[in-house]
């Protein structure tokens, strides 16, 4: 009761505006904003942009500078700066830097997606001439430089069983490991594994290659192979996994520190112990986000051709066998045609780039339809 | 079953912040305690130091003895997950599980410490989703996510998987302040119904809530910014509300505080 007595007195003592006017005058010296002003319409916009072009065009071409490039980046400049003064006089300042700042980051954009758009057109137009049934299902062996058939099926067996292994050892490790450093990690040890993840991801692909080699190919493998050193897939793999493994625990990490605390807490407040409720709770809630750091770590051990070279050797025949001799992988491949002095070669090795390029698309669409949204992302 | 509470000087620390100092009361089994205080004066701290949840925070630690049944929880040879099976713990903000249906949320603590029969889990579903008052709203959508509800009808959700696994003790931060008047009776009603199998501790902002439902009364305060919340007085609710003895409690009821 007595609080609300105390309000109404509060209000009453604010102080009564005394003009004769009422409040008029305060009121002119703030005007009310208009809701509604003029309007560029959309065919000035149009008429901007098609000026522009004509008048770079008719710099350019006379003058003999440049080719349609050159046209293209004047008339964008050009229309930034149509656009900004037509806003200007006919919107007002606000409106008209709102209006080349939303123009910038659409050419921004644009100069982004192009080379992207320009390389899948070239992969497509170039690699789709070979797709044929002798380049899926036969290897390079016994194809000479005058012979215009010859096949990938050898590479395609060694990409995918390559990454395939490298997958199944990365992904366990590389979980466990960001569960640890997030999870469980305090003091020294957490940071000490964090910061060689750090220096790891910076490893250069041959580097990679060259340390599976004098360890694995030179050192390991003879003691199996009965004394004598031999390439297979399987160090490629190895090799490989080096790569994948630190962007795969860096990935996973910022995904667990996602996973809201408050999740934590709900199960711990269930009685759940901590390993159920990270297996259970946190793991769940961030897998989305896990596949897509997996699937950027495949995408780019599937391209990798040094170590591959190095360690596997890549030979022209199927070998199944990732264990023992030679193999060889997409691009690898690709690498070997595209150096090669047949005249055939170019065309399997546009082909081939296709194929991985197709391979790791696949790939990256079953597995973020089988993990789903992320439920963070609401 | 239910259990008596006795805290002894319980200090809880923010890394070098002390949040509250040496909080001395008794909570009485089967019966509801309120604890009420401005913003910031430590609640919730001391409400997350009576289940172990205050030292999940990395650098949170709590001094003082806290004794259920005369166990002291904060010996070094209790079992963590054992203390929050017996004291269940409803958040100041609605936590469901994003990657679980309606369904799985509230069974959740069931199944993961061990429940597999399909029977046993719908039933205490459907048990604990009508006593949050929830079960009409959701009866036809269990499979339907979590997260898919408004806020209010997550919060009785996580009340509903929190009662599912039948504590002894639960604790509830403001269980209904994103609530509507209707939810916010039937979750008194519910607090009243189970007080005479649990015990229960509730902080709220609400003051004619802890009138309402509680049969003890704490309050909390801080002298000044930047000192730890303490216990000023902790009597009989009608005590508390009608003649509380310390004049802070009596400024803090009338809404003459600060
Ligand atoms: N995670 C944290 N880290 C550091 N200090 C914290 C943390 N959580 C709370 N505090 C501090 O501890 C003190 C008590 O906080 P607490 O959350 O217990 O208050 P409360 O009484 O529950 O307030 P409210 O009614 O607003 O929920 C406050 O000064 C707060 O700033
Ligand atoms: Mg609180």
């Amino acid at each position: 009761m007595s609080v609300t007595a105390a309000r109404t007195r509060r209000r009453a003592r604010i102080p009564r505006c005394t003009h004769p006017q009422g409040c008029a005058r305060t009121r002119r010296s703030a005007p009310e904003p208009a809701l509604r002003g003029r309007r560029l319409p959309g065919w000035a916009l149009l008429a901007i942009a098609v000026a522009a072009l004509g008048l770079a065009a008719a710099v350019v071409y006379p003058a003999g500078i440049g080719n349609w490039v050159l046209v293209t980046v004047i008339a964008a400049i050009l229309y930034l700066t149509g656009v900004f003064a037509a806003a200007w006089s006919v919107e007002g300042p606000r409106s008209a830097r709102n209006r080349t700042w939303s123009a910038l980051i659409h050419s921004a954009f644009v100069l982004a997606v192009l080379p992207l758009a320009s390389v899948t057109w070239t992969l497509v137009a170039k690699g789709s001439r070979r797709l044929d049934h002798d380049f899926f299902f036969t290897s390079m062996r016994n194809i000479g430089a005058r012979d215009a058939n010859g096949g990938a099926y050898h590479a395609i067996v060694g990409t995918l069983e390559q990454t395939g292994i490298a997958t199944l050892i990365t992904v366990p490790l590389g979980i466990c490991a960001a569960i640890y450093v997030v999870e469980y990690g305090r003091g020294p040890l957490a940071g000490t594994i964090r910061f060689f993840v750090g220096v790891m991801t910076g490893i250069p692909s041959i580097v990679a290659g060259l340390f599976v080699l004098s360890f694995w190919v030179l050192v390991i493998s003879p003691k199996l192979n009965g004394g004598r050193p031999g390439y297979s897939g399987f160090a490629a793999a190895l090799a490989l996994t080096v790569l994948m493994l630190p962007t795969v625990v860096r990935s996973t990490e910022e995904m667990l520190r996602l996973v809201p605390a408050s999740l934590r807490e709900g199960a711990y407040a269930l009685g759940v112990p901590k390993w159920k409720t990270v297996l259970r709770i946190v793991l769940p809630t961030a897998l989305p986000g896990i596949v897509t750091g997996v699937m950027l770590a495949l995408a780019r051990a599937a391209g990798e051709t040094a170590p591959v070279l190095l360690v596997a050797g890549g030979g022209a025949s199927i070998n199944v066998n990732p264990f023992q001799d030679n193999q060889n992988s997409l691009a690898l491949l690709t690498f070997q045609q595209a150096g090669d002095a047949s005249r055939y070669a170019p065309a399997r090795a546009w082909s081939a780039a296709l194929t991985l390029v197709a391979l790791v698309l696949i790939l990256t669409i079953a597995a973020k339809l089988v993990a789903g949204r992320s439920p963070l992302a609401r | 079953m239910a259990k008596r509470i006795e805290a002894v000087g319980v200090t809880a620390y923010y890394g070098s912040f002390k949040a509250i100092d040496s909080i001395t009361m008794t909570i009485e089994p089967k019966s509801v305690t309120a604890l009420i205080g401005p913003s910031g004066c430590g609640k919730s701290t001391f409400l997350r130091s009576i289940n172990r949840m205050h030292e999940v925070l990395p650098g949170a630690r709590v001094e003082g003895r806290l004794t259920v049944d005369d166990q002291n929880i904060y010996d070094p040879d209790v079992d963590v997950t054992a203390v929050r099976r017996v004291i269940g713990m409803v958040f100041q903000r609605p936590n469901p599980f994003p990657t679980m249906s309606i369904f799985d949320n509230v069974v959740a603590g069931l199944r993961l410490n061990g429940v597999r029969s399909k029977p046993a889990l719908a039933e205490a579903a459907e048990r604990a989703l009508r006593s949050a008052n929830l079960w009409d709203e959701v009866k036809d959508r269990l499979n339907k996510p979590g997260a898919s509800l408004s806020g209010g009808q997550q919060q009785r959700l996580c009340i509903a998987r929190a009662i599912a696994v039948e504590p002894q003790v639960l604790l509830m931060d403001e269980p209904c302040s994103a609530l509507d008047p209707i939810s916010t009776l039937a979750i008194e009603d519910l607090m009243l119904g189970l007080k005479d199998r649990f015990t229960i501790v509730i902080v709220t902002h609400n003051l004619q809530q802890a009138a309402r439902v509680s049969d003890k009364t704490g309050f909390f305060s801080i002298d000044a910014a930047g000192e730890p919340g303490r216990l000023v007085e902790y009597d009989d609710t009608e005590k508390i509300f009608g003649n509380p003895s310390v004049p802070k409690t009596r400024d803090y009821i009338a809404g003459r505080f600060g």
